[in-house]
């Protein structure tokens, strides 16, 4: 039982601004399991905790309340090892222009390694290989982080992470900014990634098209709680719900809804393109 | 942790202090801090402490928070009181080792630390009662008569805007940056002095890239917007004096001359007291 | 009268190595031309570093152009004298919330402009009030800018503009960095200010939701206008469109697949509505 939950989230509950009259309860008892090789997508309005959620993870922030245990141990122990834990659960960061600052791309994506106090060889070895599997070319190697383009540069930042080799690994938003074909290509590599070396994902994203078309499960927040831990149909079939916390439900799953209401027996469980065109096709009753 | 800064910081409430005119505030502050330096003798921190209780109470600024601003310098306070105990010379009280702590030292010091956190909180009551706007149109107002020396005052009060602004933004940019960079496995805590300054590298260069980034689309937003110095530019809020602040520096006057009396009749005050 | 005309014009920079030696020569805008009429909504779309924003910054002279002219109300933007007419007449807004404030508080920013182009203080105040009403801020109006949401922000970023009343306003991805209810709060009072008070709007953007309510839409590729016409022909061409590292809004993909499938939809179908009748009126021919 134990070996199926990689990261347990125990009741956790943080507060910012403590001690003045403004505190912010930014984690309200959250609870929940990340298991091995999971795509999870998490989602939740600016403001909505997931941010700070996610610093939790790899205990960047210490919660008031509640713990973390990672592969049954309490990561918030006084003897845990913090900084080993981080090797484990990668997290990259929304914008990759607050980590870049290496004079290669090579060097950078050797920074992750480096800090785990690895043998040179060892590190080298990692990062030829975190280069090669976030698809950068070797003319990459040695040019500079800061002049490539910014889906380029989320790679180097990805890659820098994916070199310690974690077994989590945790995405804030990581299509912020980037033009459709480079968020297309992002994700593909990602979910490419969880296919070929079974890591667990964590996709914090905004784009409900996106949650949608990748993820096995959803967890929603709002204020700090957790809404919603469920399959993404099951989630997104709460359209009324999300949208009076500021989300929504994939589009085509509110065509399937319009749809059904102009009387086409369509089936409105629909949330992805391909579902949606099938279901139309089929109510149509037509044979392509 | 860099979230507790509060230096700088502007607090919003609704108080006789916020609505003062901020050149009222400024030479306010400067009489204050002037008036911490006017005598050397300790009686004189009286009236600065009571008045100063008066002013934060005033100012609706909650006292809790208004200390905090004295974390940062913290550092700078210890330092100066043990300094001033290590190395000044007198009659020996106590022997630590070789460290002669004197009773001289002990009262110059106690002296340096009440005048340090005076000097510090009044000078906060300023910035946290005045939008750094209003303060640095108070300082052009103040300064103006530098123009005629060529002192380019309009342009130095609007870097001093622009940077007070951009202080929390980069403070905040500060902390993503190093959690970042501890996601990567970094660590800014242990090792030696050499190693600890060595691991701020990586803080620094994509702080650096965004700070000159952000004040090149400042400077793109300014010039948008029709910005072309000082010349020709109109006030939304231009500096009015109202009773209010005729009041204002009537209080400060008795404040001055309450220090210079306590200050130059130290011993008669004493006396009269009855503590001698 | 249009109110702006961009006749042909190139911008390029030179690149430099580190020890400042040319290294090439780079060509953001190459040779374009459009004309914008006045209460015009126009969208320029385009993948990053396709040369939109290089564009959008002509028209309000921060850039001048390498060849070709951009007159902006009859005003030259290599006229020197012009220049502060053309920055009033044509305001501009960036994308990054945080680096285009620069008041400390809301109000305090939205008179920025006002007062560098001299208006008495009386006016100013008035200008204020009116410009935060109308992108409905003005609640916030005594707000430090540091405690509002990115989509706030970017209203109040309009507002600025808007109180040296301008004639047109160019957002530049005014929306890039904003979550989806930021998005739909800046674009909803894009609309409304160009419904209500016919302000001119350029809208430069890579979301294709955004695109679909402006009157003409320019994609923009290497430098040049590959495509241009209103958002119905544009979304009629979805495998150009992908070609050009864009994309469609997901009712026009979804209608598009439908399409290949062989039933016999229109083209170029934005909105749910226009699905759902199509699809309607498919099926009472089938029966």
């Amino acid at each position: 039982m134990m070996e199926n939950m990689k990261l347990i989230a125990d009741h956790l509950v943080y507060e910012y601004n403590k001690g003045t009259n403004q505190t912010v309860r930014a984690l309200d008892d959250v609870s929940f399991v990340i298991h091995p090789g999971e795509f999870l997508g998490l989602i939740g309005h600016t403001g909505s905790g997931k941010s700070t959620l996610v610093q939790h993870l790899n205990a960047l922030l210490r919660p008031d309340g509640g713990t973390i245990y990672y592969d049954g141990a309490d990561v918030f122990e006084k003897s845990y090892d913090r900084k080993a834990l981080r090797g484990k659960v990668g997290l990259v960061f929304q914008y990759p222009e607050h980590q870049l600052f290496e004079e290669t791309v090579f060097k950078e994506v050797c920074f992750g390694p480096n800090n785990m106090g690895l043998d040179i060889k060892e590190v080298e070895q990692r990062a030829y290989a975190a280069i090669a599997r976030v698809g950068l070319t070797e003319e990459c190697l040695d040019q500079s982080p800061f002049d490539l383009s910014g889906g380029q540069k989320r790679r180097v930042a990805i890659a820098s992470v994916l070199a310690m080799q974690p077994e989590i690994l945790v995405l804030d938003e990581p299509t912020a900014g980037l033009d459709p074909k480079g968020r297309d290509e992002l994700l593909s590599m990602i979910m490419d990634l969880r296919e070929t070396e079974g890591i667990s994902i964590v996709l914090v994203s905004h784009s409900m098209e996106d949650v949608a078309e990748y993820v096995d499960r959803i967890i929603v927040m709002d204020k700090g709680k957790i809404l919603y831990d469920d399959t993404p149909k099951v989630v997104f079939a709460h359209a009324k719900e999300l949208e009076a916390i500021g989300l929504s439900a994939p589009q085509v799953t509110y065509i399937l809804q319009d749809l059904k209401s102009a009387g086409l027996d369509v089936d409105t469980t629909g949330i992805t393109l391909a579902e949606a065109r099938n279901t139309i096709l089929e109510a149509l009753h037509w044979k392509g | 942790m860099l979230r507790d800064i509060t230096i700088g910081q502007y607090y919003s409430a609704d108080s006789v202090l916020h609505r003062l005119d901020p050149r009222t505030k400024l030479v306010g502050t400067l009489i204050y801090l002037v008036s911490l330096f006017l005598f050397a003798t300790p009686l004189v921190y009286v009236p600065a402490t009571l008045f100063l209780m008066i002013v934060i109470f005033s100012s609706k600024v909650p006292f809790g928070y208004m200390v905090k601003g004295l974390k940062p310098v913290l550092f700078l306070l210890l330092f100066t009181v043990l300094m001033n105990m290590i190395f000044v010379k007198g009659e020996v009280i106590a022997t630590i080792w070789k460290i002669e702590i004197t009773k001289e030292g002990l009262k110059q010091s106690l002296l340096m630390g009440a005048r340090l956190i005076l000097l510090i909180l009044g000078s906060n009551v300023m910035t946290l009662t005045t939008t750094p706007t209003r303060l640095t149109n108070a300082m052009e107002s103040v300064m103006r008569p530098l123009k005629l020396i060529r002192v380019p005052v309009h342009e130095i009060a609007m870097m001093m805007s622009i940077a007070l602004r951009f202080i929390p933004i980069l403070l905040d940019e500060t902390d993503k940056i190093m959690k970042a960079q501890m996601a990567r496995g970094a660590d800014f805590e242990s090792g030696n002095l050499v190693k600890k300054a060595k691991s701020l590298i990586p803080v620094l260069v994509p702080l650096f890239i965004s700070a000159f980034r952000r004040a090149n689309d400042l400077a793109m937003a300014m010039e948008a917007r029709c910005y072309h110095g000082g010349e020709g530019r109109t006030q939304m809020k231009p500096l009015r004096y109202t009773g209010r602040d005729y009041a204002a520096y009537m209080i400060l006057l008795l404040y001055l001359a309450g220090v210079i009396v306590t200050g130059k009749y130290s011993t008669e005050v004493l006396d009269w007291i009855g503590v001698r | 009268m249009g109110i702006i005309h961009i006749n042909k014009v190139t911008y390029e920079y030179i690149r430099r190595d580190e020890e400042n030696n040319v290294e090439g020569i780079t060509t953001a805008v190459d040779g374009v031309s459009l004309a914008v009429e006045p209460g015009e909504f126009i969208a320029i779309l385009g993948h990053n570093g396709s040369g939109k924003s290089t564009l959008a910054k002509h028209i309000n002279a921060i850039l001048y152009p390498s060849e070709g002219s951009v007159v902006v109300d009859g005003m030259d933007t290599k006229d020197e004298d012009a220049l502060l007419k053309i920055r009033q007449t044509a305001g501009m807004v960036f994308q990054n919330p945080d680096n285009q404030i620069i008041g400390q508080i809301v109000e305090e920013d939205v008179g920025f402009g006002p007062e560098n182009m001299g208006v008495p203080t009386k006016e100013i105040w008035e200008r204020v009030e009116e410009s935060l009403k109308a992108v409905g801020m003005y609640e916030y109006r005594s707000y430090s800018p540091n405690k509002l949401s990115g989509g706030q922000k970017q209203r109040v970023s309009i507002a600025s503009v808007i109180a040296m009343h301008p004639k047109c306003i160019i957002l530049d991805e005014p929306t890039a960095m904003l979550d989806p209810m930021g998005r739909r709060e800046v674009i909803r009072a894009v609309r409304a200010l160009n419904d209500v008070e016919k302000i001119t709007m350029i809208l430069i953007t890579h979301y294709m939701e955004e695109v679909i309510y402006a009157d003409r839409v320019f994609v923009m590729d290497k430098g040049k206008v590959a495509m241009s016409g209103t958002p119905k022909e544009i979304f009629s061409r979805v495998s150009e469109l992908r070609e050009l590292r864009l994309d469609v809004p997901q009712v026009t993909e979804l209608a598009y697949e439908l399409k290949r499938a062989g039933v016999p939809l229109p083209d170029g179908i934005l909105t749910r509505e226009e699905l759902t009748e199509a699809l309607k009126k498919i099926r009472m021919m089938g029966q």
